[in-house]
Parts: structure tokens; sequence; C-alpha cells
């Protein structure tokens, strides 16, 4: 469904994308996982058009993304630090999002929105909200529209473990509808369960791409957690790719 | 995109920093008209408002306004929106924003009080700056990422139009004074906004008799109507080309 194909990207001096290729497919729920400035995030960035890659090309459903726009239409995307209008309420960011994208009231899904309980501060401006509420409204911006394509940047980061949970069941729940889900975290005890595939990024390169059972019987380590130190302890030091 | 610019337009009326700027536009309108006798003599006095309050407050006011909706416009990036589109409604809501301000403000005042065709070239002038400067605020603000530098920008940029240039022009003027310059100058002046609004009002309020042979020139040149239509056109490309740049900057920029 998603294919990208040796993409690099610097800022500056900086190499933060290596020649990056791998592909996502339909149903699968991968996380993207790998210390702190690995290029995780940027990676999702250019997924998603807001950061332009140097070289190499990004299939969405085999359509080059390099000069649409339309395919976003199909991803619900949760970034890290959700920035929002300041002087606009929560329930505005919503109809806004709405109107722009042609969809009435009822074609949305806002089963999150009343779980984490946003609906009573509606209208509540965003400059007013805590680190964790924004959160909450990310992530139910995410989900509104039924996108056949989630992308979660470090979902639960933030949240507290009633919200956590909820938003990990609404995971699950999409991820029995067939939806593709891209995670990062670099906390993974909190999605083990949840994920089917691993995608390793250290310094703008893939260590590896693998399923996880695969990793399981190659690491001999039943959760996944300690599966993935067993592979970086084994990979030492970290340049081999398989 | 009308939708985008309606929602950039309700956000910056609820800012009501643009209530504030027709606010002040009309006591200085109104003020000046009161004071003066003749109608002629406030004109004057409005015309170098309009030359260094309004591109002075146009581009101020853009520059902020396009730093402070950098998470509007990064919320919106993540929505199936296009970036040219994006960008280019935000420019019509903040320009059409601050041309109400100054219809308000200044252009009906000037043409329900003195209503003579220099009135009604000053308010088209008025308009004509307006956009000019708030598309180089644009342009500006998505060179730059750092808010500081942009508004430096900005500023900058105000004072080459409405003092640097003037005085490069001077120099030339002595430096070259025994050539014939008055073609050159008007190619010259083609190349600052103000300029050329300034000399475009100035001919109409017929005191161009006081520029010697010069004025006699530009009368001749700018007084007809393929003057008005040589103005009409370089002032557009004064709007499309900080336009045209910004956008395709904006189009490769990382958010």
């Amino acid at each position: 469904m998603i294919t990208a194909e040796n993409i690099s990207k610097s800022f500056g001096k900086l190499k933060v994308l290596n020649s990056i290729s791998v592909s996502c497919d339909k149903g699968e729920t991968i996380s993207l996982i790998g210390p702190n400035s690995s290029g995780k995030t940027t990676l999702i960035k250019c997924l998603l058009g807001m950061v332009i890659p140097d070289s190499g090309k990004i299939l969405f459903d085999n359509e080059n993304i390099s000069r649409s726009w339309q395919y976003r239409d199909r991803i619900g995307y949760m970034p890290q630090i959700g920035r929002y209008p300041e002087n606009m309420t929560i329930g505005e960011v919503f109809d806004m999002l709405l109107d722009l994208r042609k969809k009435k009231e009822n074609e949305t899904d806002r089963e999150l929105v009343h779980s984490f309980g946003l609906d009573a501060i509606l209208n509540k401006r965003m400059r007013t909200l805590s680190g964790g509420t924004r959160q909450k409204v990310s992530a139910s911006i995410a989900f509104l529209f039924h996108p056949q394509v989630l992308i979660l940047d470090e979902p639960t980061a933030g949240l507290d473990p009633v919200a956590s949970e909820a938003l990990k069941e609404k995971i699950r729940k999409e991820k029995e509808k067939g939806r593709l889900i891209l995670i990062t975290s670099h906390i993974l005890s909190d999605l083990d369960d949840l994920v089917t595939r691993v995608i390793y990024i250290q310094e703008g390169n893939v260590l590896f791409h693998k399923s996880i059972s695969q990793l399981r019987s190659d690491t001999g380590e039943e959760k996944l957690s300690r599966a993935i130190a067993a592979v970086m302890k084994n990979n030492q030091p970290l340049n081999s790719v398989s | 995109m009308i939708k985008i610019i309606r929602y950039v337009m309700a956000d910056i009326l609820r800012s009501r920093i643009i209530f504030v700027y027709t606010i002040f536009l009309l006591a200085i309108s109104l003020s000046i008209f009161n004071l003066e006798d003749n109608p002629s003599k406030g004109l004057l006095s409005m015309l170098n408002i309009i030359l260094i309050i309004v591109p002075l407050v146009s581009l101020i006011f853009s520059t902020i306004y396009m730093y402070n909706s950098a998470e509007f416009i990064e919320l919106l990036l993540s929505q199936p929106v296009r970036r040219a589109q994006l960008l280019l409604s935000i420019y019509a809501g903040v320009c059409f924003s601050l041309l109400v301000a100054f219809t308000i403000g200044i252009a009906l005042p000037i043409i329900i009080m003195v209503g003579t065709t220099t009135a009604y070239m000053m308010t088209a002038a008025g308009l004509v700056l307006t956009a000019v400067f708030v598309a180089m605020a644009v342009l500006g603000s998505v060179v730059t990422r750092d808010k500081a530098k942009g508004i430096g920008i900005a500023i900058m940029l105000w004072l080459y139009f409405s003092l640097f240039y003037d005085s490069f022009l001077l120099l030339i003027m002595f430096q070259f004074s025994d050539y014939p310059l008055e073609k050159p100058m008007i190619a010259l002046c083609s190349l600052n906004p103000v300029d050329l609004a300034r000399i475009f009002i100035l001919l109409s309020m017929d005191i161009s008799a006081l520029m010697g042979y010069t004025g006699a020139l530009f009368s001749e040149f700018f007084g007809t109507s393929k003057g008005t239509f040589y103005v009409a056109g370089v002032m557009s490309l004064w709007i499309f080309f900080p336009l045209f740049f910004a956008v395709r900057r904006f189009k490769r920029k990382d958010l």
C-alpha cells in the first residue's frame, strides 16, 4: 500500500534519512522503532508530504505522492506534538476539518472523542489545553474520518493510563477492520500485543524489517522489548542490515 | 479555497488588531479633513499616509500573521489540501481584511469628502499598495523560518522602498545630471511600487508643472490612458512575482 524507495533527506549537513526503502501492506500494524533522532518522524513526515525528500520516491497505492495531495484524504495522522491554532476551540477545529474534507457529521467516527470525554469540553480554546488533552485531540482527529491508513507518532506519550488504554482498544478495533497502522514509539511494552511487524531504524538506516514471529524465533525471546534489546546487542556495532 | 479564506478572515477578525488599524486610519483621515479648509491640501497630507503607513502596516501585520499561523498551516498540510492553494488562500484572506480596513478608514472618507479624480486615484493606489506589500510579506515569511528575522526583513523592505530607494535615485540624478535621464527615470521608478504610486497620484494633482522638464515628460507618459495601463501592468507584476516565488519556495519547504 505504501512503498518508499531510496528516500534520502538531509537537514543542512545532518543526514537524517540515508536511502531508506520500506514497504507496508494493508492490514499490517507496523511499529517503527529506533532511538531518539534516528529519523522516524522525518520518515513519517515524508509519507505525509510535509517534508520533501531530497531523492527517492514514495508510492501510495502505486501512485507517486510527490505532486499529489488527494491521497492524504485516506490518511489519519496523529503528530508527536500536536500544534493547533491557539484561539480556536476544540469543536471549531473538528468542524473545520470536517468542512475541509467535505464530510458530513454522520460520516465521522467520534468514538474516541466520546471515550476521551472531549465532547464535554468542545468549547474550550486550544491554548488553554494541557499537553495530555492536546494529545487526545490529536488522536481523535486521526481517527475522525475512518482513514485507511493510520500514522501515529508516539501515540501514548503524555496520555494517562485510562486514555492510553482507550486508544489501544481503538487501534485494535481498526486493526481488525484491515487498516494499515504505522506507529512510532521508543517505548515498546505499551503496544506489544498489537504489532505485527517491526521496522527498526537507526541513524537514518533501516536495520531490520521483520514480522514479530520471525523476530521472536530469531532471538528466542517472548517479549518484544527484550527481543529488540537482544537484536541490538547482537548487532553491535550496529551496521549490519538484515 | 474559499473555505480556507473564510477561516483565515474569521481568525483575523477575532484578533481585533484589524479593527484598531481601521479606527486609526479613520481617525487620521477625519482629523486631517477637519483641520484643513482646503480639501486638496488635505489630500496631499493623505498621500503621505497612504505611501508610508499603509505599506508599513501591511508588511508588519502580514508577516506577524504568517508566523502566528504556523500551527494552522501545519494542521492543514496533514489534511488533503494543496500547498499552493493554502498559501494563496492565506494571502487572499490577509489581503482582503487589510483592503476592507483601508476602504473604511481612508477610501470612503476621501471619496465622500473630496470625490475628485485624485481621490479615486489615491484610493486605487492605496488598495494596490496593500496588495503588493502583503505579497512581499508572504514571500519574506516563507523564506525564513525565524520570526525575528522575518520581521527584520519586513522592516528592511519598508525602509528600502520608502527611504533608501529614493536616495539612490537622487544620487543617480546628481551623478548623471549631464545626461538626459528622463526616460531611464520612468524605468527606474517602475522598480519601486511606492514611487510609481506617488508619481501617478502627483500627476493627477496638476502640480507636475512644478517638476520641470521631467514632470512634463512624466505627465506626457503617465497622464495618458497608455500610462495608466502601464502603471496597472507594473503593479500587477509587483503582486505576481512575490507570490510566484513564495509559492515556489513554499512547495519545497519542510515543516
